[in-house]
C-alpha cells in the first residue's frame, strides 16, 4: 500500500501506457477482449485518481503527492510531478473522460487494437501535462499528446481526415516552436527547469545591464511571453488561432472529438494558468488588454461561427471556441488584476468552466456521434422532427444542450456566472461585449435543437432510426449526473479550486 | 414545522413531480397527472400556510421570514443561498399558488383525459380527434393529447421555477429560477414541436427574453461587485447601501450606479414581461396549449418580470427626492405607458380570441411598469395580483371557448379556425358557465367600477400617476384604459352575444366540470380580490373594509408618497371604463358573418394595428437576417475560411513551393546527379573491384582472416609500444 500511495501520480500517469502494452499481447481478431481490456484498464487510472482526490488536502501544501527523480541532471531537468487543486480537477476529468470515451468507442470495428492502444497512450500524454512540475517534462508530454491524436484522426476519421489531421498536428506543432525555444532559453538562463524554483527565479530574473542577446531584457521577456501565449492560444483555441479546430473535430472519430474537446483544449488553458500567469506576471499585466480582447473575439466569433454552420458536428466544434473564450476571459481578468478578489473569482470560474466544458462538450460530441452512426449524415437540413421518433435521445440531447447553453441549475451557468462576475469590475467593456456571444450561445444551441429534434418530421427517417441503446445511455449518464450535481451543488469542487487559486495568486 | 423550513420545501413538490414523471411514470397518463396535481396541491397548501403565517407577523417588512446556507465559495467568504418571505413575496405567493393549482386542474380536461386515442395523432402535433362508434354511427370526438405525461412534467417544472423565484432571497437564485422558467416556456410554447409555427414561437420566446437576460446578468454581477451581496434584504432593503449607489457615478450616460444597475435589471423585466421593444414573443406564445398561455400570461412568466421590477424598485428609485423621478424611473414610466397604449391599439384589430388577450396582457403589464415608474409601488403590486387572477381566468376561459368550438368543428367537419372570434357568436347559451366567468374576467380587465378587482387596482395606478403630477403618464394610461374596455367588450360581444355565425358555433358545447370549475374559482378572485385594497379615502366605500393590502405591502417602502386628494382620477376611470364598454357593445352588437370589422373604416390606421406596426417584419430585416449573414457569410466564409485559413494554407503553399525549389534546383542537380550518382558510381566500381575476393572458397577466407589478424596484431603491438 505504501508503494501505491507514495507513487500515486506516477501510477496514474503510466498505468494507461501499461494497459496499452497489455493490449499488444491480445490477438487483433479478438475485438471484444480488446475492448473490455481497454475499458477495465482505463478504470485503473480513474480509480486511482479518485483516490488522489480523496487523499488531497485542499488546505494543505501547494503541490501534493509530489515525486522527484533524476532525469537529465546535466541540464537541470528532473522527473518532478505533483498536483495542486487545479491540476487535480483536470486529472480526474481526464481519467473519467477516457473511460467514457473508450466505452463510446465500442462501436469502432476497424483496427480496434491500435485504436484502444493509441487512446491510452494519449491519456498518459495529457495527464503528464497536468502533473508536470518541470518545464522540460511539461513540453515533452505536451508534444506526446499530439501523436496519438494525429493517428486517431487520420486513421479513423471522416472523409477529409488527411487534411484535418495534418492541419491539426502542423498547427499545434508550429505553435509550440516558440514554446520550445522560450523553454530552452529559460532553462539556459536560470540553470533549472524545475517549476517551483522557476516560479521564484524567472519573474525576478535580472541581468547586468538589462541587455540579453543584444536586446533589452524586457523585450526578450515579452517575446518569450508571446511565445508561450501563442503555443497555448493555438491549443485553447483562442481566436484567431482556431481554424484547425472545426476541421479536426469534424473529421475525428466520436471518441476522438470527445477527448479533443473534453481534455485537449484544456491543456492550452491549463498552460495559461500554470505557466503564463505565474511565470510572466508583469508581462501578463502589460498585455492583459490583448488577452481580454482575444477572449472576447473568441466568445463572439465562436458563437457566430457556430450559428453559421449547417453541419451538426461543426456547430458543436465552434461552440467550444465560444465556451473556451470564457475561460480566457477569466485568465485575462487575473492577468489584469492579479491577486484581487475579483480576479480570483474570475479564475475560479475559468477552472470550473474547463471542467464543465469537459463534461458537456464531450456529451454533445457523443450525442452527435450517436445520431451520425445511425443516419450517416450530420447535415442539419436533412433532419427535422426527430424527437417524435427518438424520445429518449431527444430528451438527453435537450438536457446536454441546455447545460452547454448555460441554463442555471446545470453546471455551465455556475462557471460562466463566476467568470462574468469576476471579470466585470476588471474588464468592464470586454465583459459587456462578451454578452453578445452569450446571447448567440443561446441562438446556436437552439438551432441545433430546432433543426434536429423539432419542426415537421422528415418522413425519410421513419423506421430508419433506432433509439439510443443501453451502452450509449451508460456513456452519457455519468456526464448528466455530474452536470446536475455541479449545477445544483458546486461547492464540493469549487472549494478545492478556490483554495488552489487563492494560494497561487 | 417552522415557517422557514416550510418555505424551503414549497417549490419542491412540483420539482419532485417533474422528476418522477420524466423518470418513471411517463407511460401512465393517470399516474402522471396525479403526481403533478399532488405536487401543485401540496405547494398550494404550503403556500397558504406560509401566507397566513406571514400575514400574522407585524414587522414582516423589516424582518422577513428568512433562512439561508452557504452555497458557493467566493475567495474568503461564501455566497449564501436562501429563501425569504416578505409582504411583496407573500401576496405574490398567494396568487401564484391559486392560479397554478387552477391551471393544473383545468389542464386535465383541456388535454382530453379519458378520451380515446386519436386516429392519426402522433407526438409533436396537437390531437386531431378520434372516430368512435360503429361504421353506421361513426362520429368524431376529441382525442387525448399524445404527449399528456410530458405536458404535466414540464408544467410542473414551470411551477417549481415560479415558486422558487417567489421565495428566493437573492438575485442569483432569482435568476436561476427565472432562466429555468424561460426554458419551460420555450419547451411549452413549442410543445407541439412538429408544428413549424409552434417551434418558431418557442425559439422566439427563448431568444427574445434572452436579450433581456444577458443585460440582467450584467446588472446582477454589477450589483454584486458594487455591494458584495445579492441579498434583497441586505442590499435593496438597506438605505445606506442604496444611498451610496445613488451617489456613485457609473460613467455611462451620466447615470448614477444605482440607475445604471437598475436599468440593466429592468431590461430583464422588459424581456420577460414583454414590454416594448421586446414584446414580440408574447403574442406568438399562444402557439402553446392554452393552460401554458395562462401560465405564461398570468401565473408565472410575465408576473415574474414585474415581480423583478417590484423587487428592484428600491434600486431604481434610489436617490429620489420628493415627486422628482430618477432617470431609471423615467425610463420605466415611459416604456410602461407607451407599451400600454401601443399594445392596446394592436389588440383592437385582432380576431384571434387568444391574440386579443395576449396584447391586453402586454398592455396591463405596461400599466404595472408605468405605476412603478411613477412610484406607485403598492398600486403596481396590487394590479399584479388582480391581473394574475383575471387574466388566468380569461385565458382559461378562452381555452374553454376554443375547446367548445373544436368540439363543434369535429362534429360538423367544417374547415374553420376555432380561435377566430368571427366564427363564433351566440356562445352565451351554449356555454353559460364559461360565459359568465368570462364576463367577470372581462369586466375586471376593463376596470368595471366597484364590483371588479381590476377597477380598484387600475384606479390606484391612475391616482398615483395623477397625484404625482405625471400628466403624460396619466393621460396615456387613461386612453389605454378606454381602449382596453372597448376591445374587451368587442371580444365578449363577438364571442358570446348575438347569433352563432357558423355551424360549429351552433354545435359548440359547454366543457366538463374539471375545466369550468377552475373558472368559477378564479372568477371569485377576479371580483373579490380588489376588496382587499379599497383606499380609505374612497368616497362612501372607503374605510368600510380596511385597506389591508395597502398597509401590508406598503410597509415595504421606507417612505411613501402622500398625494393630495382629487376626484379627477376616479371620474376618469369611471368614464373610460363604462364608456369603452358601451362603445364596444354598440359597435359590435350585430356583426354578421363575413362582414368586415367595423373598425376597418379607419383605413390605414386599422391596417397598422392589424399588422402590429410591422415590428416582426422590421426585426426580421434589421436583426435576424443580418445576424444570419454575419454568422454564415462574414464570420464563417470570409473570416474563417477566407482570411484565416487563407493565411494558414498560404504558409503551407509557400513551404511547398520552397521545398520544390530546393528539390528541383539543389537536390536533383547537385546531390542526386552530382554527389549521389557520383558516390553511387564509386561504390559500384569499388564493389566490382572487390568482387573477386568473395569467391565462396572457404580456404581463401581463412587465409584472409589469418592475414588480417596478423596485420592487426602488428599494428596493436606497434602502437601499444
Amino acid at each position: 500500500m505504501n508503494f501505491i500511495s507514495d507513487h500515486l501520480l506516477t501510477l496514474i500517469l503510466f498505468s494507461p501506457t501499461l494497459v496499452a502494452l497489455v493490449l499488444m499481447l491480445i490477438p487483433s481478431g479478438n475485438k471484444q477482449a480488446l475492448r473490455w481490456t481497454a475499458l477495465i484498464g482505463s478504470l485503473i487510472p480513474f480509480g486511482l485518481s479518485l483516490g488522489l482526490w480523496a487523499g488531497f488536502d485542499p488546505g494543505g501544501a501547494k503541490f501534493q503527492f509530489a515525486e522527484q527523480a533524476n532525469w537529465y541532471p546535466a541540464i537541470g531537468s528532473s522527473y518532478h510531478v505533483g498536483v495542486d487543486g487545479i491540476a487535480l480537477t483536470m486529472v480526474v476529468l481526464t481519467t473519467l473522460l477516457t473511460v467514457i470515451s473508450i466505452l463510446a468507442s465500442f462501436s469502432i470495428t476497424e483496427k480496434v487494437k491500435a485504436f484502444m492502444a493509441l487512446f491510452l497512450v494519449l491519456e498518459t500524454g495529457m495527464l503528464g501535462v497536468f502533473v508536470s512540475l518541470d518545464l522540460l517534462l511539461f513540453f515533452v508530454f505536451w508534444e506526446i499528446g499530439l501523436v496519438p491524436m494525429y493517428f486517431l484522426i487520420s486513421q479513423w476519421g471522416g472523409e477529409k481526415r488527411n487534411y484535418a489531421s495534418l492541419k491539426f498536428i502542423l498547427y499545434t506543432m508550429g505553435g509550440s516552436l516558440g514554446l520550445l525555444l522560450a523553454t530552452q532559453m529559460i532553462g539556459v538562463l536560470t540553470g533549472t527547469y524545475d517549476l517551483p524554483r522557476l516560479l521564484e527565479l524567472w519573474p525576478a530574473y535580472q541581468v547586468s545591464g538589462n541587455v540579453l542577446f543584444g536586446l533589452p531584457l524586457a523585450t526578450v521577456k515579452s517575446i518569450a511571453f508571446w511565445a508561450f501565449v501563442i503555443a497555448f492560444a493555438v491549443k485553447v483555441p483562442v481566436w484567431p488561432f482556431h481554424t484547425w479546430l472545426p476541421d479536426a473535430h469534424t473529421e475525428a472519430p466520436t471518441a476522438g472529438s470527445m477527448i479533443l474537446a473534453g481534455v485537449l483544449l484544456k491543456l492550452g488553458a491549463f498552460g495559461f494558468i500554470r505557466l503564463v500567469l505565474p511565470l510572466y506576471p508583469a508581462e501578463s499585466q502589460q498585455y492583459a488588454g490583448w488577452l481580454a480582447g482575444l477572449a472576447t473575439l473568441a466568445i463572439i466569433f465562436g458563437a457566430f461561427g457556430a450559428f453559421g454552420q449547417n453541419d451538426f458536428k461543426r456547430l458543436v466544434a465552434y461552440s467550444s471556441i465560444n465556451h473556451m473564450g470564457f475561460v480566457m476571459l477569466g485568465v485575462a481578468a487575473m492577468a489584469a488584476a492579479p491577486g484581487t478578489a475579483d480576479a480570483v473569482i474570475a479564475l475560479n470560474g475559468s477552472v470550473l468552466q474547463m471542467f464543465n466544458h469537459g463534461l458537456y462538450s464531450a456529451g454533445m460530441f457523443f450525442l452527435v456521434g450517436v445520431i451520425y452512426e445511425r443516419a450517416h449524415t450530420r447535415d442539419l437540413s436533412k433532419f427535422g422532427g426527430l424527437w417524435a421518433l427518438l424520445p429518449v435521445y431527444g430528451t438527453i440531447l435537450i438536457f446536454v444542450s441546455m447545460a452547454s447553453l448555460g441554463l442555471p441549475g446545470l453546471n455551465g451557468f455556475v462557471s460562466e456566472f463566476l467568470v462574468v462576475r469576476g471579470a466585470w469590475p476588471v474588464l468592464q467593456v470586454a465583459t459587456a461585449l462578451s454578452m453578445i456571444g452569450l446571447f448567440f450561445t443561446g441562438a446556436y444551441t437552439l438551432k441545433g435543437l430546432w433543426t434536429v429534434l423539432h419542426g415537421p418530421l422528415n418522413e425519410h427517417w421513419k423506421g430508419h432510426l433506432t433509439e439510443i441503446n443501453a451502452r450509449e445511455i451508460i456513456v452519457i449518464a455519468p456526464l448528466m449526473v455530474l452536470i446536475v450535481v455541479i449545477g445544483v451543488w458546486p461547492a464540493w469542487i469549487l472549494d478545492i479550486i478556490n483554495r488552489a487559486v487563492s494560494m497561487w495568486f | 414545522m417552522t415557517t422557514e423550513s416550510l418555505i424551503w420545501l414549497l417549490p419542491l413538490p412540483p420539482l419532485a413531480a417533474f422528476l418522477l414523471i420524466v423518470l418513471f411514470t411517463n407511460r401512465s397518463k393517470a399516474l402522471s397527472h396525479s403526481l403533478a396535481l399532488a405536487g401543485a396541491g401540496t405547494a398550494w397548501l404550503g403556500s397558504m400556510i406560509v401566507f397566513f403565517r406571514a400575514v400574522g407577523q407585524h414587522d414582516l417588512a423589516e424582518n422577513p421570514i428568512h433562512i439561508s446556507f452557504n452555497w458557493l465559495p467566493m475567495v474568503d467568504e461564501w455566497f449564501k443561498m436562501g429563501v425569504m418571505i416578505d409582504p411583496a413575496g407573500a401576496v405574490t405567493l398567494f396568487f401564484v399558488a391559486w392560479t397554478v393549482l387552477m391551471i393544473f386542474i383545468y389542464s386535465v380536461g383541456y388535454h382530453n383525459f379519458g378520451q380515446p386515442k386519436g386516429d392519426h395523432d402522433r407526438p409533436g402535433l396537437p390531437p386531431h380527434g378520434a372516430t368512435v362508434g360503429d361504421k353506421k354511427h361513426a362520429h368524431k370526438v376529441p382525442s387525448v393529447e399524445p404527449m399528456y405525461s410530458r405536458f404535466f412534467a414540464l408544467i410542473s417544472l414551470f411551477a417549481f421555477a415560479m415558486f422558487l423565484l417567489v421565495v428566493s432571497d437573492n438575485l442569483l437564485l432569482f435568476y436561476i429560477a427565472w432562466e429555468i422558467m424561460g426554458f419551460c416556456s420555450y419547451a411549452l410554447i413549442g410543445f407541439w414541436y412538429g408544428k413549424e409555427s409552434a417551434r418558431n414561437a418557442g425559439v422566439k420566446a427563448f431568444l427574445t427574453t434572452r436579450v433581456g437576460d444577458v443585460f440582467m446578468l450584467l446588472g446582477i454581477v454589477g450589483l454584486y461587485s458594487a455591494t458584495g451581496s445579492l441579498n434583497f434584504h441586505e442590499v435593496l432593503g438597506n438605505p445606506d447601501t442604496l444611498a451610496k449607489l445613488a451617489a456613485a457615478d457609473s460613467g455611462v450616460l451620466g447615470l448614477s450606479l444605482a440607475g445604471l444597475l437598475g436599468i440593466l435589471l429592468f431590461i430583464g423585466t422588459v424581456g420577460k414581461s414583454a414590454q416594448f421593444p421586446l414584446h414580440v414573443w408574447l403574442p406568438d406564445a399562444m402557439e402553446g396549449p392554452t393552460p401554458v398561455s395562462a401560465m405564461i400570461h398570468a401565473a408565472a412568466m410575465v408576473s415574474a418580470g414585474v415581480f423583478l421590477a417590484v423587487r428592484t424598485f428600491p434600486l431604481v428609485s434610489a436617490g429620489r427626492v420628493g415627486e422628482e423621478l430618477t432617470s431609471a424611473m423615467m425610463v420605466m414610466a415611459f416604456i410602461g405607458a407607451f407599451t400600454a397604449l401601443f399594445a392596446s391599439t394592436i389588440a383592437l384589430a385582432q380576431n384571434d380570441i387568444k391574440r386579443v388577450l395576449a396584447y391586453s396582457t402586454i398592455a396591463q403589464l405596461g400599466y404595472m411598469i408605468a405605476a412603478l415608474g411613477v412610484g406607485a409601488y403598492v398600486a403596481a403590486v396590487f394590479h399584479l395580483v388582480t391581473h394574475a387572477f383575471f387574466k388566468a381566468l380569461l385565458f382559461l376561459g378562452s381555452g374553454s371557448v376554443i375547446h367548445g368550438m373544436e368540439h363543434g368543428v369535429l362534429h360538423t367537419g367544417e374547415k374553420i379556425d376555432p380561435q377566430d372570434m368571427y366564427n363564433m357568436g351566440g356562445l352565451k347559451d351554449k356555454m353559460p358557465v364559461t360565459f359568465w366567468t368570462f364576463v367577470a374576467g372581462g369586466l375586471a380587465l376593463s376596470g368595471f367600477p366597484l364590483v371588479t378587482a381590476g377597477f380598484w387596482s387600475k384606479d390606484e395606478i391612475l391616482t398615483g400617476a395623477f397625484g404625482g403630477h405625471h400628466w403624460w403618464v396619466f393621460g396615456t394610461l387613461a386612453v389605454s384604459a378606454l381602449l382596453t374596455a372597448f376591445y374587451t367588450m368587442r371580444q365578449i360581444t363577438l364571442t358570446f352575444l348575438g347569433k352563432p355565425r357558423t355551424k360549429s358555433a351552433e354545435h359548440a358545447s359547454e366543457n366538463k366540470t374539471v375545466m369550468v370549475g377552475p373558472l368559477v374559482v378564479l372568477a371569485v378572485f377576479a371580483v373579490g380580490a380588489g376588496w382587499a385594497g379599497i383606499p380609505e379615502k374612497f368616497p362612501l366605500l372607503g374605510g368600510l373594509i380596511p385597506n389591508w393590502f395597502g398597509e401590508f405591502v406598503g410597509s415595504m417602502l421606507h417612505e411613501e408618497a402622500h398625494h393630495a386628494e382629487s376626484i379627477v382620477p376616479l371620474l376618469t376611470s369611471l368614464v373610460v371604463s363604462l364608456g369603452g364598454l358601451y362603445l364596444g357593445y354598440m359597435v359590435y352588437r350585430d356583426v354578421k358573418q363575413g362582414s368586415p370589422d367595423p373598425l376597418a373604416r379607419m383605413g390605414f390606421l386599422y391596417k397598422v394595428f392589424k399588422y402590429k406596426y410591422g415590428i416582426d417584419e422590421l426585426y426580421h430585416d434589421v436583426f435576424i437576417r443580418p445576424a444570419v449573414w454575419i454568422s454564415e457569410v462574414f464570420t464563417y466564409r470570409w473570416i474563417d475560411k477566407g482570411l484565416l485559413d487563407g493565411i494558414i494554407e498560404g504558409i503551407g503553399k509557400v513551404a511547398l513551393t520552397l521545398g520544390r525549389l530546393v528539390r528541383n534546383y539543389i537536390d536533383i542537380p547537385l546531390w542526386n546527379e552530382g554527389m549521389t550518382d557520383g558516390v553511387g558510381g564509386g561504390v559500384r566500381r569499388t564493389g566490382d573491384a572487390l568482387r573477386p575476393v568473395q569467391s565462396g572458397r572457404v580456404q581463401m577466407y581463412m587465409v584472409l582472416a589469418v592475414l588480417l589478424v596478423l596485420v592487426a596484431s602488428v599494428l596493436f603491438l606497434f602502437f601499444a609500444a
